[in-house]
């Protein structure tokens, strides 16, 4: 019927045809997977559900006066001024992190207060406030 | 006050010349010349020497400290060092852009001096073509991001250089990265001058692949300064976050390897000419769309630095007419593929090179996504996210296995046709001690050993097969040296990231504390009065098992103007360990946060990615190819 040549082709074309479609499910499956959402306290406090295993990302003030330390945790309050959550720590924090600043934590949530979190995210500018900050204290003024 | 008006208004004569350039360039595709135009040489001269006129004129007012500029007084200060006025010109929007412009202008003017072997209208259009993007910069800088904006009253003092930009590898990180961004713009031009003068074939792929090695390796070593940058400076002890501000220059990097491997099979076989000529187009875009995202605000990224929203749509509109402009021409000169020649052999040289595009292609699609999905979303659905770094590592590491199998076997296959049971028996027993000598170094990790094993033998066995073909006469030394950078770079990756240790907590002055084997003693700490900050300097004892002793000394640096903290890690390099220390303040002056990592084998990662661009620019200067 056909060619040895144009069977090839065919063959070579639909190869190519199942890689590209694997590669862009295996793109979408891992994108589900290791999305992290941004969330602040207020959303927080309104969630349907805790999901405990899902990484996020938590951001607001870092409310005055709440810094605690000892040689091993930090905990402290990120506040959107209209609700706060507890944050537990243990590691570096970048240089800007200060009572009264803007601060992201990326971390587990354990219930609707208090939120373990693995890593503090830096900025690089005093005035700099991460845009989902900034929207997320405006949205609550 | 009077350099800005020089700067102003060279910045202004310059783009009359890129307009009138424009204009004369068609005006000379209608004669028939045969050779190109005294008046064409003087024009982009003077076109250069306006735009260098410029570029000084603000470098100056930044080491006069003339804050009657807008550029000068939103980035400098009269007590930073010298050294940091000068890189500070480049350091903000305005002067990057300018600097962009000059290399922009720099780069035309080399490309016809060295291309005088090339067609007359080639030539010409690769200069029609270059001043539509130097036209689009002009227009860009004058119109929304003038770097000698005037400010009345003038201010006495100003508002300072964020700190973590003062520092040498950031100073020289921008230029460099230029280089290969605007290198790529050549390309550009060169690739669609040549589209339409229908003359895409070996000759040209011998005269463009100069310039792609050239942006290759400027590209390459800029990303390299920004990680070393990252890795000391933001104290995280890392040099790749996966965050879209490195993502966006990988992108570029990832194309334009693809590109710099097939120009080789354009040059050697006169196949691929369709691709060559998608490659060049879409590496300069990826190096706008990279410019584009940074610039605009749109990056959700944690090392955004402020910027302005309406510059992003500028560039967009330019982006996108640029990007419709090569589509269109692509249709109109369709290319012709040499039929005669187009015998693609499943092993084969070309094949396995069209292998490697593959992988590229892949890789940058991963990016590309990881990168932009989050900002889709964002606009679509007003959900926030961040894709951080499992989802690349988990899409990119497994394939890296194939990759360097591939990327080992494919070089040493020939031309047009081979066979596979030219693939020595040595070969396939090496490739199994490599994994064999990589299962016994990982062997005590804790997780994924065998993936692991897999990866490191992949890696080895590069590396071994590149020892071994630099080691026999008849080498592709460029090439060897590349290839076997690019082995041991993944080798010290997965080594570093197997074997670092971490280690922080808050501590006091005089305390000691044990971390598995090692003793981490905070001594003291001394503080200093600099130019332009005030300085923290601790002291730390670190003592490991076998008692030897490490003192580091990190530092916290406390800047007037703005005034903002930055830590200055301490890190103490060995050729098998980075000891790295960083410390920041809490909660008043007497708890200390600490952090202290142990990262093997972080120098070998910077030779590695040295060896792989030194043998890039190797290439230039080989007469002839196996």
């Amino acid at each position: 019927m056909y060619g040895k040549k144009v069977k090839l082709r065919l063959l070579f074309l639909s190869f190519i045809f199942i890689i590209v479609a694997l590669s862009v499910f295996l793109i979408l499956k891992s994108l589900e997977e290791n999305v992290v959402y941004f969330i602040s306290p207020t959303e927080i406090k309104n969630l349907p559900e805790i999901d405990n295993k899902k990484r996020i990302r938590v951001g607001g003030m870092v409310k005055k006066e709440t810094i605690q330390l000892n040689q091993n945790k930090i905990s402290f309050v990120i506040t959107d001024f209209k609700n706060d959550i507890n944050v537990t720590y243990s590691g570096a924090v970048p240089n800007l992190f200060a009572e009264g600043k803007g601060v992201v934590a990326e971390g587990y949530l354990n219930d609707r207060s208090f939120f373990d979190a693995k890593k503090i995210l830096a900025k690089h500018d005093e005035n700099y406030m991460p845009p989902e900050v900034k929207e997320a204290l405006e949205a609550n003024k | 006050m009077i350099s800005s008006h020089i700067g102003y208004y060279s910045l202004i004569l310059g783009f009359v010349i890129s307009v009138s350039l424009l204009f004369y360039s068609i005006f000379c595709l209608k004669k028939k010349n045969q050779n190109i135009n005294q008046n064409i040489f003087s024009l982009l001269f003077m076109q250069f020497f306006t735009v260098v006129i410029s570029f000084i004129s603000l470098v100056y007012s930044f080491v006069i400290s003339d804050f009657s500029n807008a550029t000068v007084y939103n980035n400098s200060h009269s007590t930073k060092p010298l050294f940091y006025k000068i890189t500070g010109t480049w350091g903000n929007h305005e002067g990057s852009l300018l600097l962009w412009l000059l290399v922009l202008t720099l780069f035309i003017l080399l490309f016809i001096i060295f291309s005088k072997k090339q067609p007359t209208k080639y030539r010409i259009l690769s200069i029609f073509f270059q001043q539509i993007i130097i036209l689009g910069f002009f227009l860009f800088l004058l119109l929304t991001s003038n770097p000698f904006n005037f400010l009345f009253p003038v201010p006495n003092e100003g508002l300072g250089l964020n700190p973590i930009l003062q520092d040498p590898a950031l100073a020289i990180h921008p230029p460099i990265l230029y280089l290969g961004y605007v290198g790529s713009s050549i390309i550009f031009s060169a690739s669609l001058a040549s589209l339409i003068q229908n003359n895409i074939n070996k000759e040209w792929a011998t005269h463009i692949k100069k310039w792609i090695q050239i942006s290759w390796f400027f590209l390459t070593i800029g990303i390299l300064l920004g990680s070393i940058w990252a890795y000391y400076e933001l104290g995280w002890g890392g040099f790749w976050f996966w965050d879209p501000v490195e993502n966006v220059s990988l992108m570029p990097w990832l194309c334009l390897t693809a590109l710099f491997h097939t120009v080789i099979v354009l040059e050697k076989r006169n196949l691929l000419r369709s691709w060559t000529l998608i490659l060049s187009i879409a590496t300069f875009t990826f190096s706008m769309i990279g410019t584009f995202l940074v610039r605009s605000g749109i990056l959700n990224s944690v090392h955004t630095f402020a910027n302005d929203p309406e510059r992003g749509v500028f560039i967009l509109i330019f982006l996108f007419s640029l990007i419709f402009l090569s589509i269109i021409l692509f249709f109109i000169y369709q290319v012709n593929e040499n039929n005669t020649e187009k015998n693609f052999f499943l092993i084969s040289k070309e094949t396995s090179i069209l292998i490697n595009n593959w992988f590229m292609m892949y890789f940058l699609s991963v990016v590309l996504i990881g990168t932009t999905y989050p900002i889709f979303l964002e606009v679509i659905t007003n959900e926030k996210i961040s894709i951080g770094p499992p989802f690349f590592n988990k899409l990119i590491i497994p394939f890296l296995i194939i990759f360097l199998i591939f990327m080992a076997l494919g070089p040493n296959l020939k031309w047009i046709k081979d066979n596979y049971k030219n693939i020595k028996y040595s070969k396939i027993i090496l490739f199994f001690v490599c994994i064999l000598i990589s299962f016994y170094i990982v062997r005590k990790t804790s997780s994924e050993i065998l993936f692991s094993s897999i990866l490191g033998g992949a890696a080895l066995y590069l590396l071994f097969i590149n020892i071994r073909e630099f080691l026999s006469k008849k080498n592709n030394t460029s090439q060897t040296i590349s290839h076997l950078g690019f082995g041991l770079f993944v080798l010290s990756i997965l080594l570093n990231s197997l074997f670092s240790d971490e280690f922080s907590a808050n501590m006091k002055i005089g305390q000691e504390l044990i971390y598995k084997k090692e003793q981490i003693k905070f001594l003291k700490i001394k503080s200093l009065d600099k130019e332009n900050y005030k300085s923290v300097i601790a002291n730390f004892e670190i003592k490991d098992e076998k008692k030897n002793i490490t003192f580091l000394y990190p530092e916290i640096r406390i800047y007037n103007q703005p005034n903002i903290l930055t830590s200055e890690a301490d890190i103490k390099t060995t050729v098998f360990l980075d000891k790295f220390i960083v410390i920041n303040l809490l909660k008043g002056e007497e708890i200390f946060n600490v952090r202290y990592q142990t990262k093997p084998f972080m120098i070998w990662i910077w030779i590695s990615v040295c060896l792989i661009s030194i043998g890039g620019i190797l290439g230039i200067f080989k007469k002839t190819n196996i």
